[in-house]
């Protein structure tokens, strides 16, 4: 299964010369990019763990690129991404988030279904992976 | 005749008929006031009428003016009330036109309500009889009276961090066949779109309540759909489920039953009225709801170049009225749309402040005081192959729905929902790098159908379909300002 | 390895170079000429800089006939005393560099110790990071680049930065350039304990004090700049006051020269309104007389005082 949130999940796995352009596109709108890792890819997990706050001021992509191969460095078996935000009047939120790192093996999602009046159904979503304790999930580090 | 030939003092209030021109519906010196509310007519004179009286008159028949004079006029402060056409000009290159400018006072109008400004404004002139046709082109709303509105129950910002989705047009789909499909079978279309890489699907205008499929089977069916889309794809998902019902009853009903289900957003009709969507606006804001417009019919009044109401006018209702998404057109579809003439649509959607724009057919510059943006959707007629230009022509912020570009893909639904997101967010990656993408659009799409043989199948199927024919509404402006008569 | 420099990798046409079409076409003429409009004197410094841009337009061309792959080190050292024009000079390094496209942006982040390193166990790292992240694709100019080494104080975090940054130096050389300044004598100190450094800098560029000379003639620049001027008594206090200056304690050259300017032009606005039923013409309001610069509290305490 491919978790398939983010700007460009349909593509096959952006190279870091990819990485970089898209960076220094967001950098070039004024935008401050952050990165953020998780182990619980659930949809509506809004709030990723950031690394670090975001960079504001930056010119060049270089500079996020450095602090990215940090965060692989120690959450490579995680999912890792780069958001964009615009401060300006009217947006203030993200305007680009793509995916820049998954884990080797995504087991997906289980869907639960729970039976209530007439036919209707409550639905619940989990990623198998949470079924283990948060840092031993996708294999572990 | 640029001068007001108002008849003032006692003589105005003699019993009997006099021009409208003559009763102060014709101020050409007139400076609009920061709070008036300004229309723009195309008035079309039944021959030998003069065009200001004409205009005068749809001034007077919009405001305060009957077909004589009445005394009573003279217990209220009535030069405040009346109307004031102050500008009329010949329609460039359109014999027997003209544009009437008329500005109202702000007091002439109920806060908050699209009902009580469009009965004034388009309520009882366009079947006067000294006019062969009539047309409202634009409207000048002041912030005084925009404030008094709600806005768009979610707005662009709002929805994007809902859905969780952000730098790429949205996707969609029109369930087909539009009628006919059984609440499965219905569902199974969903899922296959969701699951293949649309963030939404859609019922149709007309797909409300029918022996073939009652609501809730729908509803129940759709839901199914979406959440097991969204677990095997780790994405938010939705579908817009129509409550367009006969009454409001209904309509709650069906918004509440959509809510308990877990769908992110409903769906109605411009059909409905404007007091109807004014009503679900203020449920979706209420209720954390999505509220997608389809803008069924508004083609009999907005097509005509000569007589009716512009759709831009539609649209700026409808971001006051507080609908969340509206069809706006897609320029290389099947339906009606000039570029330029589209292009200002999308503008007044999703800008907080529109610049006077002629050759978009913006009239008047019009602030809209932070009310949220109106995601404008592209529908009809579109497919992969067109994604650079779609990009190029419709930005950013917008729904792009594929119906039959996704439903018909020859290797299945999923298929052609995968050709498309693969597409959008190739020609995404293109454009953020900085490539000329309008111009390599077909070969950003032939390289990205390397590795995803579904787009392939798309492109070759839909190679060439084009829709390319000569629009009824494009906007009517000279270079420089024509002269007032 | 040797095929990448091989000639018979670069056909004849591609060999041919118009230097005059490549000078002409980077633009880095124009900073040349602006380096010499707007910085008097400074002559060995400006030879230096022509120098090293003629270095990077031939290194570009080796480039581009696949002489060369290596980027090469690009890092510099400005040494002179204060006001000397060094950080001027690293602003136009910085677009000659981003013109040659030996740096991606070509924008210049300036910063002293204060910015690199931290008060406490934990906070030099990020803090240093941060700089290098900003000046990423343009130049890092470090001022009294020095102060970041405190042999004397064993626990000092100036060295966690100082690694830091020779790391980037090292293993970034495509990503940014790195300026250190300060006086002379420090920073040849400065390499002495830090050879790491002393290996790294491809270029050392001394800026000598100005002359007398030059600095009334930056003085007169300035002046110009501002649509000001000396008339012929106030320009010879003036360089009464330039040698008077000099020989007192911090000096600073064209700062000084600048300083200098601004007290007069308020001693200047003074006078003038001392006296509000005057007419003024535009001449007076423009010129500058001796007895505004002869206030100076430099003329009354002689060597010794500040003013």
């Amino acid at each position: 299964m491919r978790m398939t949130q983010g700007c460009f999940s349909y593509l096959p796995d952006l190279t870091d010369e990819q990485i970089t352009k898209q960076i220094q596109y967001a950098l070039s709108k004024g935008w401050a990019v952050n990165i953020e890792f998780t182990d619980d890819p659930h949809p509506r997990n809004t709030y990723w763990e950031m690394w670090g706050v975001p960079m504001f001021d930056l010119q060049d992509a270089a500079g996020v690129m450095m602090e990215l191969n940090e965060c692989r460095k120690v959450y490579g078996d995680r999912y890792i991404r780069l958001s964009a935000f615009d401060s300006s009047h009217g947006w203030e939120s993200l305007r680009l988030s793509f995916i820049v790192n998954r884990p080797k093996d995504e087991p997906g999602f289980r869907l639960g279904r729970q039976e209530i009046g007439g036919r209707s159904i409550r639905y619940t979503t989990a990623s198998y992976a949470v079924d283990r304790p948060e840092g031993d999930r996708y294999g572990g580090s | 005749m640029n001068q007001s030939i108002t008849v003032r003092g006692k003589d105005r209030y003699k019993s009997g008929v006099m021009e409208y021109k003559k009763m102060g519906y014709w101020e050409p010196d007139y400076e609009p006031k920061d709070t008036d509310v300004i229309a723009l007519f195309r008035v079309t004179p039944q021959d030998g009428v003069d065009p200001i009286e004409a205009a005068a008159a749809v001034a007077g028949e919009s405001s305060t003016a009957t077909w004589t004079v009445v005394w009573t006029d003279r217990l209220t402060a009535a030069e405040k009330y009346r109307a004031k056409c102050y500008r009329v000009d010949p329609v460039p290159n359109s014999p027997g036109q003209y544009f009437a400018y008329i500005a109202y006072d702000l007091d002439l109008f109920e806060p908050g309500s699209i009902a009580n400004l469009s009965a004034s404004i388009i309520g009882n002139v366009f079947g006067f009889k000294p006019l062969k046709a009539l047309r409202l082109e634009d409207m000048r709303l002041p912030v005084a009276y925009v404030k008094t509105f709600q806005g768009p129950a979610t707005g662009i910002v709002v929805e994007r961090e809902r859905m969780d989705k952000f730098g790429r047009p949205l996707l969609g789909a029109t369930v087909k066949p539009k009628l006919g499909l059984s609440g499965r079978n219905y569902g199974r279309v969903v899922y296959e779109a969701l699951k293949g890489g649309l963030d939404f699907t859609k019922d149709d205008e007309n797909i409300n309540s029918q022996p073939f499929m009652h609501w809730r089977d729908r509803f129940l069916y759709c839901m199914e759909a979406v959440n097991k889309a969204q677990a095997a794809s780790g994405e938010i998902k939705g579908t817009y489920l129509n409550v367009t019902a006969a009454t409001m009853e209904d309509m709650y009903e069906r918004a509440e039953f959509a809510k308990e289900l877990g769908s992110v957003i409903v769906m109605i009709d411009l059909v409905i009225g404007y007091t109807a969507i004014q009503s679900m606006a203020k449920w979706a804001r209420k209720n954390d709801m999505i509220l997608h417009l389809h803008r069924a019919g508004h083609s009999t009044y907005t097509r005509q170049r000569s007589h009716g109401v512009s759709f831009r006018v539609i649209a700026k209702w409808m971001r006051l009225a507080g609908v969340d998404h509206i069809h706006a057109g897609t320029v290389v579809g099947k339906l009606e749309g000039d570029p330029k003439t589209t292009k200002g649509y999308y503008d007044i959607c999703r800008e907080d402040y529109n610049p006077t724009n002629l050759e978009h057919g913006l009239f008047f510059d019009q602030h809209w005081a932070s009310l949220n943006k109106l995601m404008p959707v592209a529908s009809g007629g579109i497919h992969a192959g067109q994604m650079h230009q779609l990009l190029d022509l419709l930005g950013e912020d917008v729904v792009l729905q594929f119906g039959g570009g996704t439903i018909g893909h020859p290797m299945g639904i999923a298929a052609g929902a995968t050709a498309n997101r693969v597409a959008l967010e190739a020609m995404i990656l293109a454009r953020n790098e900085g490539r000329d993408y309008v111009n390599e659009g077909p070969e950003i799409l032939a390289k990205a159908a390397q590795n995803c043989t579904p787009l392939k199948a798309a492109l070759d199927t839909w190679k060439d379909v084009t829709f390319n024919y000569e629009s009824t509404d494009t906007p009517d402006y000279a270079p420089t300002a024509s002269v007032s008569m | 390895m040797t095929e990448q420099v091989a000639p018979d990798t670069v056909t004849a046409a591609e060999a041919a170079v118009d230097l005059r079409k490549e000078f002409a076409e980077v633009g880095i003429g124009e900073v040349l000429d602006q380096l010499d409009r707007e910085l008097i004197g400074l002559k060995p410094v400006k030879t230096r800089i022509r120098e090293i841009a003629s270095l990077l337009l031939i290194e570009r061309l080796r480039k581009r006939m696949g002489l060369t792959t290596e980027t090469p080190t690009l890092h510099m050292s400005f040494t002179g005393n204060p006001g000397t024009g060094k950080t001027t000079v690293a602003l136009r390094m910085a677009s000659i560099l981003h013109k040659l496209g030996f740096v991606r942006r070509g924008h210049v982040v300036s910063v002293t110790r204060d910015e690199l390193v931290g008060q406490y166990i934990g906070h030099t790292a990020p803090k240093t990071k941060e700089v290098l992240k900003k000046a990423m694709g343009g130049v890092l100019f470090i001022d009294e680049a020095y102060y970041l080494y405190r042999p004397e104080n064993e626990r000092d975090y100036g060295q966690e930065a100082i690694e830091i940054l020779l790391q980037v130096m090292e293993n970034q050389r495509d990503d940014l350039v790195v300026i250190l300044a300060g006086y002379g004598d420090r920073m040849d100190r400065f390499f002495q304990s830090n050879p790491g450094f002393r290996s790294r800098i491809a270029h050392h560029i001394d800026f000598p004090d100005y002359n007398d000379d030059e600095l009334l003639a930056i003085a007169e620049l300035m002046l110009h700049d501002m649509n000001y001027k000396f008339d012929a008594a106030a320009r010879s206090a003036f360089e009464r006051y330039i040698a008077i200056r000099k020989a007192q304690p911090l000096f600073s050259n064209a700062r000084s020269v600048r300083n200098a300017l601004d007290r007069i032009r308020l001693r200047q606005a003074n006078r003038l309104v001392s006296d509000l039923d005057r007419v003024l013409s535009a001449d007076d309001i423009m010129t500058l007389d001796a007895a505004d610069v002869l206030a100076s509290r430099v003329f009354e305490k002689g060597p010794g005082g500040a003013g």
